[in-house]
């Protein structure tokens, strides 16, 4: 005999009404949460700490040295769980990418929520162990003297990349930089065009 | 556990979906809410919640999108904390609602020590049936601390409701192509390591 799921729908129906009936689900709180993340947890967070770090010498160094007290200096916090923020310079010579090969930790209240396919299993499987072959499939195909690094999200730390600051924004203001700092730049599958 | 989530090095999967792989995402929100709500309410911790994950029957888990893995964990984690029975649940469901696998011991950090940037050091090749935060691709395998963290809560132990213990974690770099020999593309491979993980090289 087949014992068929019901639909994820109605079994996150379910979960929501356990937890309604032991009293712990504050009135609104789905609403008001999901609110709070998609306003407060997005990628231009991220894009402005890479915008001011291409700006702002003295902001770049503190950003490298501490992340986490660089992003709270902008006014951006992370959850409990997220303990340390690093930030991972790419230079003409050195490029980082970022994945979380166990589950699909992210960095979410400053790059934003992880993408789908940060999440699947394909991307969690491979860019480990054919990082170059993976980026140029999605796009991005890097010098043969490109050194690259991987970082496993296998801790409480949580990455983003500082991408290279394309040379035609030379003398943008902040403001104009984090308008062209994408997600997929501050994981490292992209470059900023 | 070398479970089925353990992915790192796997081989036989394909191009990734980029950028985006449509499919029905409704009841996301709420299942991501959910699952703060349970962490808010002190049910579970976050390595409670990814050993969760990491117990659904293997082709549950490669089979299950992102926020079924997360729906999956959290009910499972209510039913073992008494919340919710299982039977209620399905009842709710009107069909069908498969949770995760029992859970087994854990396991107690390993005496103190340290490393400091530069040294190399080796991942212990030491196997447990509990949760884990070491990824099965660096067991045994030598790398180089390039970075230490403060002290995080040690997975292995407060994933099992045991005495909670705090240690940092070394950031090793480790060459791809000592972990997959003949078998990789060139790149350096960095892992976030629990001191209770590594040894001295």
């Amino acid at each position: 005999m087949t014992d068929d799921p019901a639909p994820a729908a109605a079994r996150a129906a379910a979960l929501k009404e356990a937890f309604a009936e032991k009293g712990l689900l504050p009135d609104g709180f789905v609403e008001d949460f999901t609110r709070h993340a998609e306003e407060n947890w997005i990628t231009r967070n991220g894009a402005q700490m890479v915008a001011r770090a291409w700006t702002d010498e003295a902001f770049r160094a503190r950003l490298l040295a501490d992340a986490t007290a660089a992003a709270g200096e902008m006014g951006f916090g992370l959850p409990k769980h997220h303990r340390h923020l690093v930030a991972l310079e790419n230079t003409p010579g050195i490029h980082n990418v970022i994945v979380c090969t166990q589950c699909s930790c992210t960095a979410f209240s400053i790059i934003g929520a992880a993408p789908d396919w940060y999440k699947d299993l394909d991307y969690r499987a491979r860019v480990v162990r054919q990082a170059r072959t993976v980026l140029a499939e999605m796009g991005l195909s890097l010098p043969a003297a490109t050194e690259i690094r991987v970082w496993d999200t296998s801790a409480d730390t949580r990455y983003m990349v500082l991408p290279l600051q394309p040379a035609r924004t030379q003398g943008w203001d902040a403001e104009a930089l984090a308008a062209i700092v994408t997600q997929d730049a501050m994981i490292g599958v992209a470059e900023i065009g | 556990m070398d479970g089925m989530h353990d992915l790192g090095g796997k081989q036989g999967f394909g191009k990734i979906a980029y950028p985006l792989t449509p499919h029905d995402e409704s009841w996301e929100p709420l299942v991501r809410a959910l699952w703060t709500l349970g962490v808010r309410a002190g049910l579970y911790n976050m390595d409670e919640y990814r050993h969760a994950i990491e117990r659904m029957a293997p082709v549950h888990y490669l089979s299950a999108p992102y926020f079924e893995r997360t729906l999956t964990a959290v009910a499972t984690l209510l039913v073992e904390k008494g919340v919710v029975t299982a039977e209620t649940l399905a009842a709710k469901a009107g069909g069908a609602f498969p949770l995760s696998r029992p859970i087994g011991p854990g396991r107690d950090p390993a005496p103190a020590q340290s490393f400091v940037i530069g040294e190399p050091v080796r991942v212990k090749n030491v196997f447990t049936s509990g949760h884990t935060r070491m990824p099965g691709y660096i067991r045994g395998k030598t790398g180089v601390v390039v970075a230490i963290t403060p002290p995080y809560p040690f997975p292995d132990a407060a994933a099992h409701g045991m005495r909670e213990t705090w240690e940092p974690t070394y950031d090793v770099r480790f060459c791809s192509e000592e972990l997959w020999p003949d078998s990789s593309d060139p790149a350096l491979v960095h892992v976030g390591v629990f001191q209770s993980y590594l040894e001295k090289a």
